[in-house]
């Protein structure tokens, strides 16, 4: 468990570190997936084998889609022009280094109650039983929260509407996209 | 491993990044479109491959490859009863290694997408690796829905890689029978209609599961 | 062993909160967003190790925070989307005012 901290947590905290110094978007976005990737292995390493698995999946294809949106936003050819578009430099630095600071008094001013018991034979399982039992409020909020943001992220995307699509009398059969190919045509 | 399938998608995930990194890499354009056309084509297969995947899990009520290969033993092979779970992952296995109908981000279109820059080496490696990714597939596919080892005569893992070689062959012979599709046809297909398909999928095994109790 | 990992959640944290402050490009403020709640799945992880393995609730918090992450992402994309669409820029100062 040390020596798998030992090897992780500096990249991660190193990574996450470089993903403002770099210049190319694809390298600032690689650096973001090492420091996620080390985070799934620490959790990996905690115990919670599952959740750790599901941080590096997720993680992967959320880095890849942010890659794809950086590129098409920050036509940055190659890091060829230096990519330090910052305001407020200073004061951000200030105020992070006093978070950072008042964090770790905190961490080692507490004083941290002993363990409260041993871990499961299969914490997964005790992760799904909670959520399906005593934790069901939260599994629903958690369903309602991703349905409204799908709904509302595809409605601040989009610029077109159903109008644009079927017509004035949302009367055409086939739906007049862009995009060619697609169901029923 | 006990999550053993979910290790299995993160590492076909790991394809994405890989893939558009490659695509990136020598700075040139066919690469480059070739490396999106691979996102794009990502985003259509994966859902539905992680409820294929969901599927097998919940039929054998467990997330490590070995309980799911132990829960087909005595019953019947998953694939004979969802039969959807095998289809979008044998599907999924042609997309994850971009080859035959879903080998558009590497297709002649583009002189070759994401192979156009390679050459030497590197283009060694790269096709290596995307035969590497369909024989990982389909040897994937024997545990979660061929039943494993399981078979008369020769020993586990005799059984097991007669079974791998089976599958493998019917994927290489299809590919020459199937045209390559564009992305455009088929994203709006994998999610309208793969997906639901999927889904429905998962929940009649799980209503499979409920009332019998194990596999049936 | 726990300060440790609360340590380097809290760096996590940290260095987040100063891309999420100081960087122009809403992408930019996304990543240091990311960060930040990288930070917190490290804490919550330790949490659940270190003081209360046998409950499920440190793994609950866990799966809140990966869904707080994506729904982060998908609105914060959407959002980005309509602002190019809007004032066809990318700059978080650019869209600080309502009136163009």
């Amino acid at each position: 468990m040390t020596a798998v901290f030992w090897v992780l947590a500096p990249l991660a905290a190193a990574s996450g570190v470089m993903v403002f110094r770099f210049a190319s978007m694809a390298r600032v976005t690689i650096s973001l997936l090492v420091s996620f990737l080390a985070s799934g292995g620490l959790l990996i390493g905690l115990g919670l084998a599952y959740l750790g698995t599901v941080v590096i999946l997720m993680m992967v294809m959320e880095m890849v889609i942010m890659a794809v949106f950086m590129m098409a936003y920050m036509m940055n050819p190659a890091g060829l022009v230096a990519m330090s578009m910052v305001h407020n430099r200073r004061g951000s630095l200030a105020i992070s280094a006093a978070t950072f600071a008042l964090l770790a008094a905190g961490i080692f001013a507490t004083r941290w109650p002993h363990r409260a018991g041993a871990p499961p034979r299969d914490p997964t399982f005790r992760l799904g039983a909670a959520l399906m039992g005593p934790q069901m409020l939260t599994m629903v909020t958690l369903g309602f929260t991703l349905l409204a943001t799908m709904v509302g992220a595809v409605v601040l995307a989009t610029h077109r509407g159903r109008y644009d699509r079927f017509g004035d009398d949302l009367k055409r059969r086939a739906p007049s996209d862009p995009a060619r190919g697609g169901v029923g045509r | 491993m006990t999550v053993g399938v979910v290790w299995f998608n993160a590492m076909e995930v790991l394809t994405w990044a890989g893939l558009w990194l490659a695509g990136w890499g020598p700075n040139a354009v066919l690469s480059l479109v070739g490396g999106y056309r691979f996102v794009a084509q990502g985003l259509a297969y994966e859902l539905p491959l992680m409820f294929a995947l969901i599927s097998a899990a919940a039929g054998a009520q467990s997330l490590s490859v070995a309980g799911i290969a132990a829960a087909q033993r005595g019953h019947l092979w998953f694939a004979a009863w969802m039969p959807a779970a095998f289809a979008v992952y044998l599907a999924s296995v042609y997309a994850f290694s971009f080859f035959g109908p879903f080998g558009y981000p590497a297709g002649r279109d583009l002189a070759g997408g994401v192979l156009a820059e390679l050459s030497g080496p590197d283009r060694l490696v790269f096709q290596a690796g995307r035969w590497l990714l369909l024989t990982a597939g389909a040897g994937m596919a024997v545990p979660l829905f061929l039943g494993g080892g399981a078979g008369p005569g020769l020993p586990a893992w005799a059984w097991s890689a007669v079974k791998t070689l089976a599958v493998l062959l019917a994927l290489v012979w299809a590919r020459r029978r199937l045209p390559v599709i564009r992305a455009d046809r088929y994203a709006e297909v994998a999610w309208v209609v793969l997906m639901p398909l999927a889904i429905l999928q998962a929940l009649a095994v799980a209503l499979v599961v409920l009332t019998t109790g194990g596999t049936p | 062993m726990l300060q440790l990992f609360l340590l380097l959640a809290a760096g996590l944290f940290a260095t987040g909160l100063y891309g999420a402050l100081s960087q122009q490009p809403i992408v930019m403020i996304m990543m240091g967003l990311e960060l930040m709640l990288n930070g917190v799945t490290v804490a919550a992880g330790a949490f659940w190790h270190y003081l209360a393995p046998a409950s499920a609730a440190g793994q609950v918090i866990v799966v809140v925070v990966l869904v707080a992450m994506a729904v982060e992402m998908a609105i914060g994309f959407a959002v980005l989307t309509a602002i190019y669409r809007a004032r066809g820029v990318d700059m978080a100062d650019a869209a600080s005012e309502l009136k163009r």
